[in-house]
């Protein structure tokens, strides 16, 4: 299945890329998050973030489709 | 859109007409600007990143909420994105209603909103040489919302 990963902030930094496409097996955020976090060493906790999928805020369990676009989403600072 | 960014200065005068309305006998603004220390820190420019495309969905909602939570008459947020100087205003907040009450009322629900649900990041510079995204790395491990900066 191919995923795109947007990346903000301090994961961006973190990933070293603004965005991917990925080939992956993970089969919901949650999974994908894991995945990731082995591979780039996110420093944030799971329970820390929230996620969108399509630009819309996710369900960490939600079922990932082939074409879905993921954002991982730091907490925020506005203002 | 009631919900926008940018990334030059807001143009306060073209945004405030935007709350015009004749039944309108009062406008409330909220200006956040930014300032140079942050939990004992000197901070000498700001970085603002957003998820734009989720953000202004996210702002349209929190205005949609504002109008029906507070009898006002329209409200309109528009928050800067990009490199920021010390004093520049990071985010413009402004409502307009019959009454001055829930203008005030509203105004203070938008921006509390926006700082908790919007995804904007902010990145400080430091006088020291360091620098750090606000809320994921000196405050990492703390919950979601536990620090405000405005």
């Amino acid at each position: 299945m191919q995923l795109k990963i947007h990346y903000y902030a301090l994961m961006r930094e973190q990933a070293g890329r603004s965005e991917e496409t990925l080939e992956t097996f993970a089969a919901t955020p949650e999974d994908l998050y894991g995945e990731l976090t082995a591979r780039y060493g996110f420093t944030l906790a799971r329970e820390q973030l929230k996620v969108a999928v399509n630009s819309e805020f996710s369900d960490w369990a939600r079922p990932l489709s082939s074409g879905d676009a993921v954002v991982f989403i730091p907490p925020v600072a506005g203002g | 859109m009631r919900f926008r960014f940018t990334q030059f200065a807001v143009d306060t005068y073209s945004a405030r007409r935007e709350l015009l309305d004749l039944g309108a006998g009062g406008y409330v603004s909220f200006e956040g600007w930014v300032r140079d220390n942050n939990e004992g820190l000197e901070v000498t420019r700001l970085e603002y990143e957003a998820f734009q495309e989720l953000g202004v969905k996210e702002g349209e909602r929190i205005i949609g909420d504002a109008l029906q939570r507070f009898p006002i008459k329209h409200a309109l947020c528009i928050h800067r994105v990009g490199s920021l100087e010390l004093s520049d205003m990071a985010v413009w907040v402004g409502v307009s209603s019959a009454h001055r009450g829930e203008a005030f009322d509203a105004c203070h629900f938008i921006i509390d909103e926006v700082k908790h649900r919007v995804p904007i990041w902010k990145k400080e510079h430091y006088r020291n040489g360091d620098s750090g995204w606000v809320n994921c790395e000196r405050c990492a491990g703390a919950p979601v919302h536990a620090h405000e900066h405005a």
